[in-house]
């Protein structure tokens, strides 16, 4: 019997505990899949935030730490400069690495270490209960900005577009924006990581990837409209797109 | 040569993607409940083998084989 498509080989069989439809859940199962073709299991190691994504430890068979909330870059500088030869990848969510770890992020950037770092927006807190995070959107209604205004610029701002920001930086060699709401942006989703974690290999300097991740729960619509809401609202404020790519200019 | 889509039963959280992108429309929801109290869905005929319905899964609950 041929196998078409399956869950990739380094999941453990235990259970996600996002919600349905999260997007958590589509790249996680992306970032498997690379590590099953390029061969990270043995060689990687995964640095994970504090959020929903927290308890990703117990999802893939291989080494791994959990950084205090906001601190995964500064714990995957020791990791890579311990030892440079280790494949290190950092996932954090736009309250985790926005938020919080905002400085630790930057300077990491700024020192250029070479890591991959994968990013997830989904415009709000979704494990603490829908709060506003600084990635919100314009008059979007969260628990901690509530209907009728949403998020109002008097109060607390404008989105921060984290991509555009690290594409700055001269440390950072590799800047795109993506999301998973259809079958081929999944795709492409698949191939800037592969990039970034290509890049981290040729100890080129930081990769980013910012994915715009459905959050049905946090957003309080079903999954299906959750994918639809990310190309009526969240694209308009984050576009898609490579933002920064030094290994292409250079051919 | 067949296709089957094996759905894990108790995994899935009825986000219905699946549903969504099958581009034959051979996935529809279902009626029986599961131990997370989630109606996954049910797999008719005509599956063409493509593996949209477990890429776009976000729980691993979906495998596609083709049996030759």
């Amino acid at each position: 019997m041929k196998v078409i498509y399956e869950k990739p080989k380094v999941f453990t069989d235990s259970v996600t505990t996002y919600c349905g439809g999260c997007g958590h859940g589509i790249v996680g199962k992306l970032i498997g899949e690379l590590i099953d073709e390029m061969g990270l299991q043995e060689n990687g190691i995964m640095v994970w935030p504090i959020g929903c994504s927290c308890l990703s430890d117990r999802y893939y068979d291989m080494d791994m730490m959990m950084a205090l909330h906001g601190r995964a870059p500064a714990a995957a500088t020791g990791i890579k400069r311990a030892d440079p030869s280790k494949f290190v990848m950092v996932y954090q969510g736009d309250g985790d690495l926005v938020s919080e770890g905002m400085a630790e992020i930057m300077h990491a950037g700024i020192r250029g270490e070479k890591f991959s770092v994968i990013f997830i927006n989904n415009a709000i807190y979704g494990m603490t209960g829908a709060q506003m995070a600084p990635t919100t959107l314009m008059g979007q209604t969260a628990s901690t900005a509530p209907a009728p205004t949403g998020r109002c610029e008097d109060n607390s701002g404008y989105p921060v577009k984290m991509a555009e920001i690290l594409a700055m930086l001269p440390g950072v060699c590799y800047s795109e924006r993506v999301t998973v709401n259809t079958p081929a942006r999944i795709n492409q989703c698949k191939k800037a990581l592969k990039h970034a974690f290509e890049l981290q290999l040729q100890g080129k300097g930081m990769g980013f990837v910012e994915v715009l991740s459905p959050c049905p729960t946090g957003w309080g619509m079903s999954a299906v409209k959750a994918l639809d809401w990310i190309d009526e609202k969240m694209t308009e404020v984050y576009p898609l797109g490579v933002i920064k790519d030094t290994e292409k200019e250079d051919k | 040569m067949k296709n089957i889509v094996k759905i894990d039963f108790d995994r899935c959280k009825e986000c219905g993607y699946c549903i969504r992108f099958c581009p034959k429309g051979v996935l529809s929801k279902g009626t029986k409940v599961n131990k997370k109290s989630y109606y996954p869905p049910v797999v008719g005929e005509g599956c063409i083998g493509c593996g949209t319905c477990g890429r776009v899964c976000p729980d691993s609950a979906i495998a596609v084989y083709r049996e030759d």
